[in-house]
């Protein structure tokens, strides 16, 4: 197990190179040179040849590009100083870059908003394994009837709806049409500057938006899962031992289908704690994944080339940790 | 550029969640209506005004040996090793599944041989190193003058069409996406046999022959029963006329009075088009039925080979007379209870690490010192027998000391005695020998 | 020891005292599907005494498992309709409580199925599994007392150093392993009627004959009336007093297996007994294979179910076999030999016209 986990960990940090690299070709060798928009931005677009020449030169884009990726690589473990145009920039390590528009280490930034983000995502996740997990276990146990029927066609539905509509109509209805008291002031606010309940309401509508569609999703796929585990012989095996109906559905059904739900879940995970875009945009939520879209925006590459890496990282290891509890959750899985 | 992180989080949990309830929605309609064999039915030739007496001239009785027949296919020191590989970043091999260990036969003209064993005993490795579906670790495989074990794939592709395999489970062997026709045809287009037009004709003959109405060849695997497929199995095997048809436990997985329907029409099939069969089955009784000439695995080996009236009445080798002995007999009903038994002890050891000297010797009740030491050969006995056992007998007289021990020169307890000249070590040759070693006089005779 | 097993003698006067453990009258299992009712078990009447094994044999989707698991209560209410009547130990189980049903599940009566490593929770470790059966019934054991009782379950049914082996999952057991744990679960609660449906069919021959030998002493040991489900008529010859033919959800011959095998006097025992090579027959003897495909029980066919498949309705007069169902009378070797069949004098058919072609060396000795 223990040398599993090192031998996946070597092979992250090996996927986490070759991202970073990718991410840094991908720049250097894009459509317009890499200087481009700093250079428009420090200019008000009224960027020369001249003026490109410059800011190239000081950003290093005239040199080969291994050296810059080398250069990129010891920031990341010893820090450096940036220069654009005349002017220098202290990066301490990580350094993951300055921004091109605030001139501020990106690491900085990053850390400040993942408390952001992070409260978003265990927020919503927890809401809808709490919802979704239970729901499906009830549709699964009455499968077949009228109930179990609506509620997964009305489910399906809702999850048919894109992301970012239902979001959007979420955030609609409850802000503008019922101005809901409260939790109409969204956004995030630090629990350790205005309070926890600043800090819920805030972020409370994101967490509806959020729990109610990811619950739509759990509770078809729980449902699904339950329904298989239910049809398992070793099910028929607990009911002939005589045991009470409870005994069976939960202790012998749903932990049996609770392994492809939580290995589901982990990805899930994962990928909210990587940033969410949607959520974050339509709540005004200071978080990662609004970061990222700001930075595409406004083409403010090295917080694009951070983020990306950040996703990068929180995937690999929440992939990791997904197969290290599904070894847990199944004895027949065994690590090597 | 950052993927949006959402979107993939809406995309999984849809799919993966639409699939489990699809499996689970499949199983509610799977269970309400349940496969209705109506359905194919239709499909099998009329039985209407079948009588008993026509019915049994069509029964087979058990296939006579023909000692005259010349072999086709004949194996030598066989091996099949698959690697054992180590966990860690990198992966060594620490191991190896013997799964095949040296076995030696010949598989007769027109004739067939049975391969029975415990479960794990290399059957099925066997059929698949001979339909060259793995490439043996060693050994020779003899077939119209070429070595399948030396050939590269290419070397194989025209002789594939010869060796063809018959699976054991007629649910998933056969793509249930493909019309029958489809299935059966395939091997002509892709060895371009005949003329595409010449293709159909071709498969509703086999059909036909195997007893399926030709008109559907248009249906899919899952229009037919279990017997069915299987039939549909065995048309894809024949399609090519092939000379040898390794079938391996072609009707394990089909109900009792559809396996006689199967074994009848292999039996059909290899008087009509002179096959050969290695015929694999842990099914001693239909082994029995269809094959002459019977060798019997354990772990990886040939304990015992012979004519059936040899392995079956008059067995040598304790193993064979364990496995015989636990097969239960119709029979005892007219006297009620249960058979006298020799009862197998434990399980059978694993591949990777086999006993030392007689494999068998962690569950035979007459293992002795020598066992442990010293491998018995696999002996030629009699005129069409073969024993590996350094105390081989029949039931009740097995003898108090080895009978190999003036042929491996060794004492009673196995360890070598000076001076002594082993007189043959590589006994094991792929057929039988004119002359045996008699286990009376311990000395050569011959018939 | 929390269980006091009651000595042979005082349990053998009481069975005498109640008649047959199990009672099976008129049974009749119904699946209403999409396509329409399924009758998969109709009319079935059997019994089962204590120290008895009854085999059941059929092919597959004759109904063997539909009406144990019927016995058991296992199905599910609102997908199965069972009528007649199911007494197990006195008490009638057709229509009884969820709850009371329960109490007999797995205590009084127990089912042991085919594919163990199926059949067993992967997730839970072999002991966990075999307390959990223990503990359901005996509320007042303790941990403890389950555990010991699981490993010396395990120890009964031959496994090998059962207090480690207790720790193991299923997956970690062999195939005859596997078995044997769910044979031990089966018991741990000294049922009184234990069902195996298939127990061996996966199996190996030297791990088949293991079970039964182990099926047998438990019989022996514990007096328990047991019903064995199979395919393998030869397991039939050697474990069942009883045997029960059947056939599209119907019982087409029972009697002693000796009556059944020997004596047979039903076509589609006949069919059986012809379709399946022996190790010891005469190698003359022809492999007579039952043509046709078992019908559909959704639309079983008129008369004798067995008639579309059946070789000798040519010897019974007019259209009977094809219009009327022939109903389950005595058979000429005895009251308790029951058969389904329009035939005049079958025995007589069946010796002079089928034995000689499936075991001709038998031919004289039955003369
Ligand atoms: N591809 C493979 N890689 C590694 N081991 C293998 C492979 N195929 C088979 N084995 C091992 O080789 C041994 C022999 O397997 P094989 O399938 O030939 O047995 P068998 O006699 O056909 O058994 P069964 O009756 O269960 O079909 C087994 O221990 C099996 O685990
Ligand atoms: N829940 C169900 N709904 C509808 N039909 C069912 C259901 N369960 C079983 N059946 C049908 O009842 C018939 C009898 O099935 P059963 O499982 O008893 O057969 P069996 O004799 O045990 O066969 P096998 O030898 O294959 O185990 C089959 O045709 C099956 O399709
Ligand atoms: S060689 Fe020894 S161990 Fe092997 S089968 Fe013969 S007596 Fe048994
Ligand atoms: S009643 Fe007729 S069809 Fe049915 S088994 Fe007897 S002879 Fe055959
Ligand atoms: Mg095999
Ligand atoms: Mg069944």
């Amino acid at each position: 197990m223990f040398a599993y986990v090192v031998k996946r960990l070597i092979s992250g940090v090996l996927v986490v190179t070759l991202v970073s690299m990718a991410i840094f070709l991908l720049f250097w060798f894009g459509p317009s040179s890499p200087a481009q928009p700093i250079c428009d931005r420090e200019t008000s677009n009224r960027c020369t040849q001249t003026k490109l020449a410059l800011y190239e030169k000081t950003l290093g884009y005239d040199n080969p590009v291994y050296e810059e990726y080398g250069k990129y690589v010891k920031g990341i473990f010893v820090g450096r100083t940036l220069t654009i145009a005349s002017n220098d920039y202290e990066c301490g390590a990580p350094c993951l870059g300055v921004s091109f528009r605030t001139k501020q280490p990106v690491k900085e930034e990053l850390v400040s908003r993942i408390p952001a983000t992070f409260s978003i995502a265990i927020g919503g996740a927890f809401l809808y394994l709490l919802f979704g997990v239970p729901i499906g276990v009830a549709a699964a146990k009455r499968r077949g009837t009228v109930a179990d029927k609506a509620l997964v066609s009305s489910f399906l539905f809702i999850s048919s709806i894109p992301y970012y509509l239902f979001a959007l109509l979420t955030w609609l209805y409850l802000t503008i049409t019922f101005e809901v008291p409260f939790f109409s002031d969204t956004g995030y606010f630090p629990i350790t500057e205005v309070g926890p309940f600043k800090w819920f309401s805030g972020l409370f509508l994101a967490w509806v938006a959020l729990g109610i569609f990811g619950c739509t999703q759990y509770t078809r796929f729980t449902r699904g899962a339950m329904v298989e585990a239910l049809s398992e012989d070793y099910i028929r095996t607990a009911k002939a031992k005589g045991l009470p109906t409870r005994t069976i559905v939960y202790k012998h059904g749903l932990r049996a289908a609770l392994v492809p739900v939580v290995t589901i879940f982990g990805i899930d995970f994962g990928t909210l704690l990587a940033g969410t875009i949607f959520t974050e945009r339509i709540f005004e939520i200071q978080g990662i994944g609004w970061w990222s879209l700001e930075a595409v925006q406004g083409r403010d590459l090295p917080v694009v080339q951070a983020t990306a890496l950040f996703s990068a990282v929180v995937l690999i290891i929440s992939n990791l940790l997904v197969d290290v509890v599904y070894s847990v959750l199944d004895p027949r899985v065994r690590l090597s | 550029m950052t993927q949006d992180p959402n979107a993939r989080a809406q995309i999984e949990p849809t799919e993966v969640g639409a699939n489990a309830a699809e499996t689970g929605d499949r199983q509610l309609t799977a269970e309400g209506s349940p496969e209705t064999p109506d359905a194919y039915g239709s499909h099998e030739i009329s039985i209407q005004d079948l009588d008993f007496a026509t019915l049994a001239e069509q029964g087979h009785t058990a296939t006579k040996l023909d000692p005259l027949a010349p072999a086709v296919l004949s194996v030598d020191n066989l091996k099949m090793y698959f690697p054992v590989k180590s966990s860690g970043v990198v992966r060594r091999t620490i191991g190896h599944v013997q799964a095949v260990d040296g076995i030696s036969f010949e598989v007769p003209k027109g004739g067939s041989l049975g391969l029975v064993g415990e479960s794990g005993c290399g059957k099925s490795t066997t059929g698949r190193l001979i339909t060259r579906l793995y490439k043996p670790t060693g050994g020779s495989m003899m077939f119209q003058g070429h070595d399948l074990a030396k050939l590269s794939s290419r070397e194989m592709k025209p002789l594939r069409r010869d060796v063809q395999m018959i699976f054991q489970d007629p649910y998933t062997s056969l793509n249930p996406r493909h019309t029958v026709g489809t299935i059966v045809g395939a091997a002509l287009e892709v060895h371009k046999i005949v003329p595409k037009n010449k293709v159909l004709p071709r498969v509703q003959e086999l059909l036909e022959i195997v007893g399926l109405n030709p008109e559907h060849y248009n249906r899919y695997p899952n229009e037919f029963s279990g017997g069915q497929r299987q039939r549909i199995g065995i048309a894809r095997a024949l399609t090519l006329n092939p000379k040898v048809l390794v079938a391996d436990e072609p009707v394990s997985a089909l109900d009792v009075s559809i396996q006689a329907q199967v074994v009848n029409l292999l039996q059909d099939i290899q008087t009509e088009f002179d096959v050969s069969f290695l015929f694999i089955a842990h099914d001693l009784a239909i082994v029995r039925h269809f094959c002459p000439e019977v060798a019997v695995m354990y772990l990886g080996k040939i304990v015992e080979i012979g004519d059936r009236e040899t392995i079956y009445g008059r067995p040598h080798h304790p193993y064979t007379q364990a496995l015989l002995s636990a097969v239960p007999d119709v029979k005892q009903a007219a006297i009620g209870g249960r058979r006298e038994r020799i009862r197998l002890e434990g399980d059978v050891p694993s591949p990777i690490n086999p006993p030392s000297g007689c494999r068998f010797r962690t569950r035979c009740q007459f293992a002795q010192e020598i066992c442990a030491k010293v491998e018995p050969p696999l002996l030629q006995i009699g005129p069409r027998h073969k024993a590996a056992c350094h105390f081989a007998g029949e039931l009740g007289s097995h003898p108090a000391t080895p009978v190999t021990t003036q042929l491996l020169g060794v004492d009673d307890q196995g360890s070598p005695v000076a001076g002594a000249t082993p007189t043959n070590t590589q006994l094991t040759i792929p057929g039988y020998e004119e002359t045996w070693y008699d286990l009376k006089t311990k000395q050569t005779t011959g018939g | 020891m929390t269980s006091v097993p009651m000595t042979q003698s005082s349990a053998a006067e009481r069975d005498a005292a109640e008649g047959p453990y199990l009672q099976v009258e008129d049974l009749k299992v119904t699946f209403p599907t999409q396509d329409g009712p399924v009758t998969a078990v109709s009319g079935l009447t059997y019994s089962v005494e204590k120290g008895k094994t009854l085999g059941i044999v059929g092919e597959s989707g004759s109904g063997k498992s539909v009406s144990s698991m019927a016995v058991m209560g296992l199905h599910d209410a609102k997908s199965a309709q069972i009528s007649g009547s199911i007494r197990v130990g006195g008490t009638e189980v057709v229509g009884l409580s969820e709850s009371k049903m329960r109490g007999l599940r797995g205590n009084s009566m127990a089912m042991i199925f085919q594919d163990a490593l199926a059949a067993l929770h992967p997730f839970y470790k072999i002991g966990g599994q075999l307390e959990e059966a223990y503990l359901v019934h005996h509320s007042s054991a303790s941990k403890r007392d389950a555990r010991r009782k699981a490993i010396e379950m395990l120890d009964r049914v031959g496994i090998p150093q059962p207090d480690r082996r207790v720790d193991d999952f299923p997956h970690q057991f062999s195939g005859g392993m596997r078995q044997r744990a769910m044979i031990a679960m089966g018991l741990i609660n000294d049922p009184s009627l234990l069902i195996a449906d298939e127990p061996t069919t996966a199996l190996d021959v030297t791990v088949q004959a293991q079970i039964l030998d182990l099926l047998q002493d438990l019989q022996r040991e514990f007096n328990s009336a047991v019903i064995i489900i199979t395919h393998d008529l030869g397991v039939i010859a050697e474990m069942a007093d009883d045997v029960l033919v059947m056939y599209a959800g119907r019982c087409v011959e029972y009697g002693t297996c000796k009556q059944i095998l020997v004596a047979p006097e039903m076509p589609y025992t006949w069919g059986l007994l012809s379709s399946i090579p022996d190790v010891t027959a005469s190698t003359d003897a022809r492999l007579i294979p039952i043509p046709g495909n078992p019908p559909s029980l959704l639309r079983p066919p008129s008369g004798c179910s067995f008639h579309p498949r059946c070789v000798h309705s040519d010897k019974v007069p007019g259209d009977l076999c094809r219009t009327e169902l022939p109903a389950l009378l005595p058979a000429s070797s005895g009251t308790a030999h029951l058969k389904r069949c329009h035939l005049a004098d079958p025995l007589q058919i069946y010796r002079t016209e089928v034995l000689p072609e499936i075991a001709p060396e038998l031919v004289e000795e039955t003369r």
